[in-house]
């Protein structure tokens, strides 16, 4: 009799913190869920803000750089591929990070080519439109970095949380997910070298 | 040395476990808007411009810091002043209304940097076209003389009138092309205006002198009326120390001002080098 009025109890305490712990848990991870799909979504609209301003670009461009046509061409394919790789903030894994990364930084790179390019148009290069639109270009990439670098941030807060004894356990019951992270683009951390 | 130097990394890892916080300046105690830790100016110049941007806090809310360094420990200027923008939250939270001015100065082995990092809120007051040009209309110039106080100032002057909307980018742009001379024009409308309506009362009252005092007094009403709103701001600044006590008062724990409030950095600004 005795005996099982105290098991009774134990278990009762068991399944109040067991309870208390997954719905704590499951608080939490709404919370950090929606954080990451909030900077994920900051993150798309900074590429997408990118995006905007390439039409505007290559038709400044064109006007002035008639030798570039293949630099442009590359720029608006490039565009075109990264507009076209999108992932849902719901799934964030390993393999639909690398694939938007990769057309993202073609992107990167063929805008960067075309600025290089660039450099062969004085008259161009002194346009005020062309300007603002280096100055607006600039400032865009600046905001890849810092949402990006916020995103990973998020990510990295929501993984360490969901990893953690026992949130693991809970983890594995409510089937979230570790979320793929932005690494960093390769031969980007190396400061190049200048020589003249 | 060594003992204090990881204390202090511990220390800084534990207030921000996730940026490279160590290279970042930490918040300086108490907080001031002008932080001069590369000390290029003078304690004159930093008082002035201190107590300009807190007039400027007071009356708007909009929150102007400067930071001088003396390097950038390997970061971009753009990252370090986004880094610093968020690390010390300039500008208040809900609004981001805040602006990072970074100013590295030249040495013999580096360029000097100049970067404005505008927060989210005040992206649209300030696209970064217009802070290119502020940077390389207000800034630069200056600092080429060596007259790094002017620049800084000049640039300040230009973002507080952004930043308030006494006038947009288009018309900073249109100003700044239209005559290249480097005047402050948020004292020239105004004077203007004033100018233009006293010819006009003169030439009214020449016309119908019989008409006399009650026309020929447009111009002193106008110029009453605008020192009056000239003066509700006045009063609203006072409101503003009188009611908070944040300014002056010390009734917070920052002492001179409210202290930075919890603003975010997106990305927005541009700087420049030379």
């Amino acid at each position: 009799m005795k005996k099982s009025v105290i098991i009774l109890i134990v278990i009762a305490v068991l399944a109040i913190w067991g309870i208390s712990k997954s719905v704590g848990f499951k608080n939490n991870m709404v919370t950090m869920d929606e954080n990451v799909n909030g900077q994920w979504a900051q993150v798309e609209n900074v590429y997408q803000r990118r995006a905007d301003l390439i039409p505007n670009l290559v038709n400044t461009v064109k006007g002035y750089a008639e030798h570039e046509k293949s630099t442009l061409t590359g720029v608006i394919e490039a565009r075109a591929k990264a507009t076209s790789v999108n992932i849902n903030a719901g799934n964030l894994d390993a393999a639909g990070m690398k694939k938007f990364q990769a057309a993202q930084d073609g992107l990167s790179s063929a805008l960067s080519r075309l600025m290089v390019s660039v450099e062969r148009y004085p008259e161009l290069k002194a346009n005020q439109n062309f300007m603002n639109l280096q100055a607006q270009l600039e400032g865009t990439e600046n905001r890849i970095t810092v949402e990006r670098k916020k995103f990973n941030e998020s990510a990295k807060q929501y993984n360490i949380y969901i990893q953690k004894f026992p949130n693991s356990f809970f983890a594995g019951f409510y089937d979230y997910e570790k979320k793929a992270y932005f690494e960093a683009t390769k031969g980007s951390d190396k400061v190049p070298e200048v020589k003249f | 040395m060594r003992y204090f130097k990881q204390l202090l990394l511990i220390l800084a890892l534990a207030i921000s476990s996730f940026s490279q916080a160590q290279d970042i300046p930490a918040r300086p105690e108490p907080v001031a808007l002008v932080n001069d830790f590369a000390n290029v100016l003078t304690q004159q110049e930093t008082t002035a411009l201190e107590s300009k941007l807190l007039t400027f806090y007071a009356n708007t809310g909009n929150q102007i810091t400067l930071v001088t360094v003396k390097s950038l420990n390997g970061y971009d200027a753009s990252s370090f002043a986004y880094e610093i923008g968020e690390k010390w939250q300039v500008g208040k939270k809900g609004f981001d209304n805040g602006i990072v001015i970074l100013f590295k100065p030249k040495t013999n082995e580096s360029k000097g940097q100049v970067f404005i990092a505008t927060g989210y809120g005040l992206e649209g007051a300030i696209p970064d076209a217009t802070s290119k040009e502020i940077v390389s209309n207000e800034m630069i110039p200056y600092f080429k003389q060596n007259r790094i106080y002017d620049g800084i100032n000049q640039a300040s002057s230009v973002l507080m009138g952004l930043a308030k909307g006494e006038f947009n980018h288009q018309q900073y742009a249109k100003q700044r092309s239209s005559s290249n001379k480097k005047g402050s024009l948020g004292f020239l409308i105004p004077l203007f205006i004033i100018l233009i309506f006293s010819f006009i009362g003169r030439s009214k009252s020449r016309g119908q002198r019989t008409m006399g005092s009650s026309r020929s007094s447009l111009p002193f009403w106008l110029l009453m009326g605008m020192m009056g709103s000239g003066s509700r701001h006045g009063s609203s600044f006072n409101d503003f120390s009188s009611g908070s006590g944040g300014f002056g008062g010390g009734g917070s724990s920052f002492g001179d001002f409210g202290g930075f409030g919890g603003g975010s950095f997106g990305g927005g600004g541009a700087g420049g080098s030379w």
